[in-house]
């Protein structure tokens, strides 16, 4: 007992002194502290990481891969860096495998584009599951409209579980891929990706899974994974937007055509005839997010100091508390409940739309978000239109559920 | 009253929770369906017109308060109106979800739609809240596309 408290009276220590690396979270709104609850759709920003954009731009801003002068040099250099900063993180066997995106939604269309349009044909098999954002759905309609493949849909349970037996039977010969998330953003579902890249692979078929929630919320080992594909944003991971990635097996990543044309994926260009650059480089056409990749190494460094076994720890911590307090209300309904989550909370209140919910908390100074959170087929397996939906970062705190279940309260008072 | 009080009002909430002539009429000329892809909700609203005049109307739908409420709301005052006056009547509605000067007398929007359009202003409490705007006027959006015959999906986005 004595044991317990003591951990979790270090870890409240612990996140007070995370909270205040990021000065976002001291504003106030409607003269009310912010209450943030809503990182699983973008991440508050540490003090380090702005500093990383501004260093960037105050003192070593030019264009990489271009120019001979010292300036590009520097941040040719940070931006490489960046990627092995990445590689260590997500223990790629090479930097060489990490392709630099928008985001999860251009690494998702990259795969889709110049894998899926150059290795399946008409009459293919993908699979998905009903857990998943639009943005692992779109791009594999395009090419379903493009060259004809078959998707197929992986059940998943009333609490939202995945379910690994009735994927298994979906998986046939002709499965080429399959494209699942690794981390719901709507439901906080973690499906069994180690299970699932097992049994893909014994059938012939690639994993691509979609990290965007899974890499914020705890460790991931891509090697240890044997997963073929895998993309994340920075924005979610407490680093910039518009800039992300995707990891590739080198194999794999060496066999694909390029996904856009233009400078810095070249070797030579005539009008007859072009080479294209080596990988990453034949992926990343055009000038990038440079000030992002600054940015995103920051994040990177800044979460591997406190630990992401240690984010992931009072991450689960939260998500228990903030459980156990909404059950407490009656006319709540959480929506997924699945045995292995995230730290998310999706649900409903009896007779109020989650948009009322959502502009009363807002008053309230609490930010969450409303809606189908992109994923509208699974929303459509609960049959309803929307959830209200409260996200943990690592500075999330107990007091910061406690002000949720409060303000819900008060959407009590005016509804009822 | 807070700003949130005066948008949840009474009068709101209870045309929320049992929305007056909600279902399809006998007699439809003209119907439109309309949809806020931002929070999935939908309405569709039912037309019966007879000669320029407004006989009859309902409608169908799935949303917050504010749009189910707005929707309610203006089906009560749409019967006997002419389409030019109900026109009229959406412009005055539109200036008072948005525009703080609303209610100033001899404002542009003028006296359309009479001791009717009184019943309306409970929901000018939503001008405070931008993004609540568009579930406010979708009703009335969709509305205006049955008149015209439109059978185009109206789409606030
Ligand atoms: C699970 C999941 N996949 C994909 C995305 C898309 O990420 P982005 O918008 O950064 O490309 C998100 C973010 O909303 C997400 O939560």
């Amino acid at each position: 007992m004595n044991a317990i408290s003591a951990v979790s009276e270090n870890t409240a220590f612990n996140v007070a002194r995370w909270r205040a690396d990021f000065p976002l979270l001291a504003e106030q709104v409607y003269d009310k502290p912010l209450v943030f609850l809503d990182s699983a759709a973008s991440a508050q920003k540490p003090q380090s990481v702005i500093d990383a954009v501004s260093y960037c731009y105050e003192h070593e801003y030019a264009n990489i891969h271009r120019g001979v002068y010292w300036l590009s040099q520097k941040s040719t250099e940070a931006y490489e860096q960046a990627r092995v900063k990445v590689q260590g993180f997500i223990n790629a066997a090479s930097e060489r495998e990490i392709v630099f995106t928008k985001g999860t939604t251009e690494a998702i269309n990259l795969v889709a584009s110049s894998y899926g349009g150059s290795e399946l044909q008409a009459g293919d098999e993908i699979i998905l599951s009903h857990l998943e954002h639009h943005a692992n759905i779109v791009p594999w309609q395009l090419l379903r409209q493009r060259i004809g493949i078959e998707i197929k849909v992986a059940p998943i349970d009333e609490q939202g579980n995945f379910l690994l037996e009735e994927f298994e039977k979906l998986l046939s010969p002709r499965t080429r891929l399959v494209a699942i998330t690794h981390g719901s953003n709507a439901l906080g579902t973690i499906p069994p990706v180690d299970d699932i890249i097992r049994l893909s692979h014994a059938r012939g078929a690639l994993v691509l899974l979609d990290g965007a929630q899974a890499v914020v919320h705890g460790p991931v080992d891509v090697q240890a994974l044997d997963v073929d594909f895998y993309a994340f944003s920075g924005h979610k991971l407490y680093g910039p937007s518009g800039i992300g990635v995707l990891y590739g097996k080198a194999d794999l990543l060496k066999a694909m055509p390029p996904y856009q044309g233009g400078g810095d994926m070249i070797k030579s260009v005539t009008f007859e005839k072009t080479e294209f650059a080596d990988i990453p480089g034949r992926f990343e056409a055009g000038t990038p997010h440079i000030a992002g990749a600054y940015g995103l190494s920051a994040a990177i460094d800044y979460v591997s100091a406190i630990g992401m076994s240690n984010i992931a720890r009072h991450e689960q911590e939260l998500l228990s508390y903030a459980t156990a307090r909404l059950q407490e209300i009656n006319s709540l309904r959480l929506i997924g409940t699945a045995d292995n989550k995230a730290g998310i909370v999706s649900f409903e209140l009896d007779g109020v739309h989650a948009h009322d919910i959502g502009t009363i908390l807002d008053r309230e100074g609490i930010a969450v978000r409303v809606g189908h959170h992109c994923a509208q087929p699974l929303m459509e397996r609960f049959n309803i239109t929307g959830t209200v939906r409260a996200s943990f970062g690592l500075y999330n705190n107990k007091a910061d559920i406690d002000a949720l279940v409060a303000a819900l309260g008060a959407v009590r008072e005016i509804f009822d | 009253m807070s700003a949130l009080r005066e948008l949840y009002q009474e009068v709101i909430l209870d045309h929320g929770k049992t929305p007056r002539n909600f279902g399809k009429p006998e007699h439809v000329t003209s119907e439109s369906n309309g949809h806020n892809p931002l929070c999935g909700d939908t309405v569709t609203i039912y037309l019966e017109v007879k000669e320029g005049i407004v006989e009859d109307v309902g409608f169908e739908g799935r949303g917050c308060a504010i749009s189910i409420a707005s929707a309610s709301m203006m089906t009560e005052v749409l019967r006997g109106k002419s389409v030019k006056e109900i026109g009229a009547m959406f412009k005055r509605f539109h200036h008072l979800v948005t525009d703080d000067d609303a209610d100033t007398e001899g404002g542009f929007a003028g006296d359309f739609g009479g001791e009717d359009f009184e019943k309306l202003t409970v929901l000018s409490g939503v001008k405070e809240f931008p993004m609540r705007v568009k579930c406010a006027t979708l009703a009335w959006h969709t509305m205006q596309a049955a008149l015209k015959g439109d059978d185009q999906e109206v789409s606030t986005e």
